[in-house]
């Protein structure tokens, strides 16, 4: 891939300042921006109130809180963690690198773009409004039913889930906002010379979630509508009394939430074999193989969704269908792993932050594979199914899978948006407490689901103190590490050595030839790409 | 209330640290299996543990050597990859997937198939039938009787007999007030008024319900857990093939007291079984025998007493204050307070009689949970104690005849 050059400047009409250039811009970078922002403070909100429940589980007995509460600071947790701290970052990354990478002035709908951003925050407030209302007597709390919302539970809850379903609502038309944008983008804003599949991996991994986000969306959404009207208007629609059934809403909140998962890994999985192939200097492994590994995950991701609920009784033919379909995605998966390591053989590597954080990332993330590979397992997930083993495996997926993703994304990305090299050595620091605190805290978590702790329950028995104090601690210092990240993003925002245009010595890609910072305007003249 | 906290958490982790009977509690792995299914799928996760871990082992190996020797920092040179082009080249591209393939499909795959099919026979060669109801937050339990097989094989039948089970740890360990007692006649959280009994070796099908929300019954020494769905029977089995005390947990997140409705099963070979069926059989003579006779309102308060505590005070508080507006106060409510019987002698709509037998959204219906003693007595209680003094009794027999 080669470009022609692209002079910088930045005149244009005069664009609003202050909080109006924040409320009113349609720039993909200052949108980006305030979806990187957003999901760096509800990553932290997030992160504040799972260590209030690993306070509590310190140690048996009840100390802080009381298991009503807690219940609801389990659910809210996931909701922000996943809706407004992961999928957030992934589109943050979207709105500002996708236009770089593939050589266009901006995102095809910026208004849109716009709208979608703006979206998120009332839904976040939605969430943790309860909580507060709570304080002044109002409602008895948010959601406490954990994320899954599953009924008849609540149907009998509060406040709190009225909130959420209306938090989801919104934050599922925001995603589907972004998708229609970033599928738009793709298919018409592409630099003359690009055809599909000469398109950035990242862009591909993106493409693929857009098309799994406005499948799935739709049917979250119509799901928990369901759940309202049963609340509130008379309908049975999960009620046995009714006619209705229960673990209806099972499947259709798994037919959208398993492939939010592959949602929330695709984009990582574009850009970890960009980040590789810098830093190995030598172009990735198996560019084909990978996009069609995109499209057998995409496609069998939407066929799999009952292994969240085999314990609720199939039939067998259906048990063995799941199970069965579930372990076929461990092919295309591995196609993956293959390439990326393939990127790195013989390569001539180097190991700054973002290729830290890779390399980490493939690791856990493995573990988080492997293990899901045996909760594929009809008769043994009877055993793991909402045991601690299960809380494990899904953060080495999300935490380790989706998170450690992102950070490598941050550290990669952020000397080209902010024109600064972050402090290497701070970098280097918070990948090694990371990595070391996210394993002892969830390591133990293994061994406390096989002993038979179930999840979500706010005290346990003697057998399981000593893994959930260690679980504890090492959580504690996971969270305090990430005050080094967002010191260290923002002592970068504000100052810090130049960095280059190319910043990475084997950095390649259009993003790459634009200056560091970017101009407002990305691309005025589109590069041609041969 | 943050410097109790303190002071609990300091004292606790000496506690902990300090005692060395906790230390010896933790395990690695499943606990030992007591049922056909447990130690089947113990066989299965050992197996497929050791598969993922090799996988693991050798990618990982593969990975650490590459970032040992290909590394810039000790001179090596990026070498450009080619797609494998060559027949060979091809072969040995496609061999790990083939490998991951044969594990998927044929290591893994077909065991897991024989565990599936296993774990859903359900009905063949069973020898009884036991139904379980989950409820906010305890199970009941109810013996069906036994199949044609379980009577061959002189299997005492216990049809008939029915009983809540709850959880007994006292109040004041769970809320900080105290630190847990580490007792392993009576483990913290994990023990229960009235066991649930099982004959050793005999296969029992489980039938599941739930009467409110999502519960789900699992022992992990059995290996198997099924969920409870309102207004569905779900099926399981057990066998429990080892004499002893087996304890688990609910595992469906099923609302404040989810993590305080513990399983408990007493397996008991088959004459001690049989000893426990006739036992339970006389008490629910006697006790049909006591709904028929008067009682006086002092045996109503005390009896009632024990109920109240044992079933209502999770939700209206042993004080009878309830937590509104989620539960009512029973003190100075409507209901305990005003007039149960009419003139024609039968209970009114919405009158104390009423909404203990059959419930109300939240409220759970107690007709087929408690007995006509243990209601009669309750609402006894709650209308002479916890603050209120209505003054009247309600009988047994009055129960009794409200249910037809
Ligand atoms: C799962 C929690 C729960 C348990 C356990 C429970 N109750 Fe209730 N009870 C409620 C709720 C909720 C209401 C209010 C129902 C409504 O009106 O919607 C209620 C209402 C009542 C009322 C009527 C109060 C009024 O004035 O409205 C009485 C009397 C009562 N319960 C008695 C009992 C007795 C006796 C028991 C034990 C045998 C019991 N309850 C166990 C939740 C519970
Ligand atoms: C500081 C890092 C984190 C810690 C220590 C942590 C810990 C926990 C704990 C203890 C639970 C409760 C388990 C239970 O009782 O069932 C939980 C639940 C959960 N977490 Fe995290 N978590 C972290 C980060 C994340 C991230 C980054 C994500 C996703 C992006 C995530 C997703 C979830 C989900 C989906 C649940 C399930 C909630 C439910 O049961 O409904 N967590 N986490
Ligand atoms: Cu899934
Ligand atoms: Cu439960």
């Amino acid at each position: 891939m080669s470009t022609t050059a692209v002079a910088h400047h930045d005149e244009h009409a005069a664009h609003p300042t202050g909080i109006m250039r924040w409320l009113t811009t349609t720039n993909h970078k200052d949108i980006g921006t305030m979806y990187l922002t957003f999901s760096l403070i509800m990553f932290l909100v997030g992160g504040c109130m799972i260590l209030g429940i690993r306070a509590e589980l310190f140690q048996p007995g009840l100390q802080l809180m009381k298991p009503d509460f807690f219940n609801q600071l389990i659910g809210v947790h996931a909701l922000i963690m996943i809706f407004a701290a992961l999928m957030p970052a992934a589109t943050g990354f979207a709105n500002w690198m996708i236009p770089l990478q593939i050589g266009a002035p901006d995102m095809a709908l910026p208004r849109l773009n716009n709208w979608g951003f703006w979206l998120l925050p009332p839904s976040a407030i939605l969430l943790t409004l309860p909580f507060t209302l709570a304080l002044f007597g109002i409602g008895d709390g948010a959601l406490a039913t954990g994320w899954t919302f599953y009924p008849p539970l609540s149907i009998q809850g509060g406040i709190g889930v009225d909130f959420a379903i209306f938090a989801v609502h919104l934050l599922g038309i925001s995603s589907v906002l972004g998708s229609i944008n970033i599928i738009v983008t793709l298919f018409n804003m592409r630099a003359p010379g690009m055809t599909l599949m000469k398109m950035p991996m990242f862009a591909w991994g993106w493409l693929i979630t857009a098309f799994l986000l406005i499948a799935t969306i739709p049917v979250l959404a119509g799901a928990v509508t369901m759940l309202l009207t049963d609340r509130h208007f008379g309908t049975h629609f999960f009620d046995a009394a009714g006619g209705g059934d229960p673990i209806l809403f099972q499947h259709l909140f798994w037919f959208f939430g398993h492939p939010e998962v592959y949602i929330l890994l695709l984009p990582v999985w574009g850009f970890i074999p960009q980040i590789l192939q810098t830093f190995s200097r030598k172009p990735m492994y198996g560019y084909k193989a990978q996009v069609y590994s995109f499209w057998a995950i995409g496609a069998l991701s939407v066929v799999v969704w009952a292994h969240h609920f085999f314990t609720a009784g199939m039939p067998v033919p259906a048990l063995l269908y799941f199970m069965y379909s579930t372990m076929a995605i461990s092919l295309p998966l591995a196609v993956l792993f293959f390439c990326w390591i393939k990127t790195m053989w013989r390569g001539s590597m180097s190991f700054e932050t973002p290729m830290l954080f890779t390399v980490g990332w493939i690791i856990l993330f493995g573990i988080g594979g492997l293990t899901g590979l045996v909760l594929a397992d009809v008769a043994a997930d009877a055993q793991y199914h909402n045991s601690y083993f299960v809380v494990a495996h899904f953060h080495y997926t999300l935490f380790a899978g989706g998170i450690m993703g992102i950070m490598a994304g941050v550290y990669y990305w952020l000397p080209k948006m902010t024109g600064h090299m972050y402090n290497e050595k701070l970098g280097k620091l918070h990948f090694w407490l990371t990595a070391i605190s996210f394993n002892l805290t969830f390591i133990p978590q293994f061994f406390l689901g096989l002993a038979g702790m179930p999840r979500r329950i706010p005290d346990y028995a003697l057998q399981f103190a000593e893994f959930n104090m260690i679980s504890s601690i090492a959580a504690f210092v996971l969270g305090l590490s990430q005050l080094i990240f967002v010191y260290n993003i923002i002592s970068t925002i504000k100052g810090g050595k130049k960095a280059s245009d190319q910043v990475w010595e084997g950095a390649e890609g259009l993003e790459w030839t634009l200056s560091s910072p970017p101009p407002y305007h990305s691309f005025s003249e589109q590069p041609i790409v041969k | 209330m943050l410097k109790q906290a303190i002071r609990n958490l300091s004292l606790s982790l000496f506690f902990l640290l300090t005692s060395p009977r906790v230390f010896a509690q933790y395990s690695w792995n499943f606990p030992e299996p007591v049922t056909p299914m447990a130690l089947d799928t113990l066989h299965v996760h050992n197996k497929f543990m050791l598969i993922v871990a090799a996988i693991f082992i050798v990618v990982l190996a593969i990975m650490i050597y590459s970032l040992i020797k290909h590394r810039k920092s000790v001179g090596h040179q990026a070498v450009a990859d080619k797609a494998p082009s060559t027949a060979v080249e091809i072969f040995w591209t496609l061999i790990p997937f083939a490998i991951l393939l044969l594990i998927d499909f044929v290591i893994m795959g077909i065991p897991a198939y024989h565990s599936v099919v296993m774990m859903e026979d359900t009905r063949n060669e069973s020898d009884m039938v036991l139904k379980v109801t989950g409820s906010q937050w305890r199970w009941q339990y109810e013996y069906m009787g036994n199949t044609e097989k379980g009577n061959q094989n002189g299997l005492e039948d216990a049809k008939g007999i029915k009983f809540v089970s709850n959880l007994s740890t006292p109040q004041e360990q769970m809320d900080g007030t105290i630190t847990p007692v580490n007792d392993p006649e009576r483990p913290y959280l994990l023990d229960v008024d009235n066991r649930l009994v099982l004959p050793v070796g005999a296969k029992v099908r489980i039938l599941m319900t739930s009467t409110d929300v999502l519960h789900n019954w699992w022992v992990p020494q059995f290996g198997s857990s099924r969920l409870a769905v309102p207004g569905f029977i779900r099926e399981t089995w057990v066998q429990v093939d080892k004499a002893g005390t087996y304890r688990g947990q609910c595992k469906e997140l099923c609302g404040k007291g989810h993590g305080y409705m513990p399983v408990v099963v007493d397996a008991l070979p088959k004459e001690e079984y049989k000893a426990w069926v006739v036992a339970q059989k006389e008490a629910i003579s006697e006790a049909s025998a006591g709904a028929d006779k008067e009682w006086t309102k002092e045996d109503l308060i005390a009896q009632g007493k024990i109920v109240y505590e044992k079933n209502c005070a999770v939700c209206h508080q042993v004080s009878g204050a309830g937590l509104p507006p989620a539960f009512p106060a029973i003190t100075g409510s409507k209901i305990s307070n005003s007039p149960i019987f009419g003139e024609d002698g039968k209970y009114l709509p919405d009158s104390h009689l009423d909404r203990v037998l059959n419930g109300i959204r939240v409220m759970p219906a107690w007709k087929a949970v408690l007995n006509d003693t243990e209601i009669a007595a309750v609402i006894t209680y709650e209308r002479n104690a916890l603050g209120n003094s209505v003054g009247d009794v309600v009988q047994p027999a009055q129960v009794k005849a409200a249910r037809q």
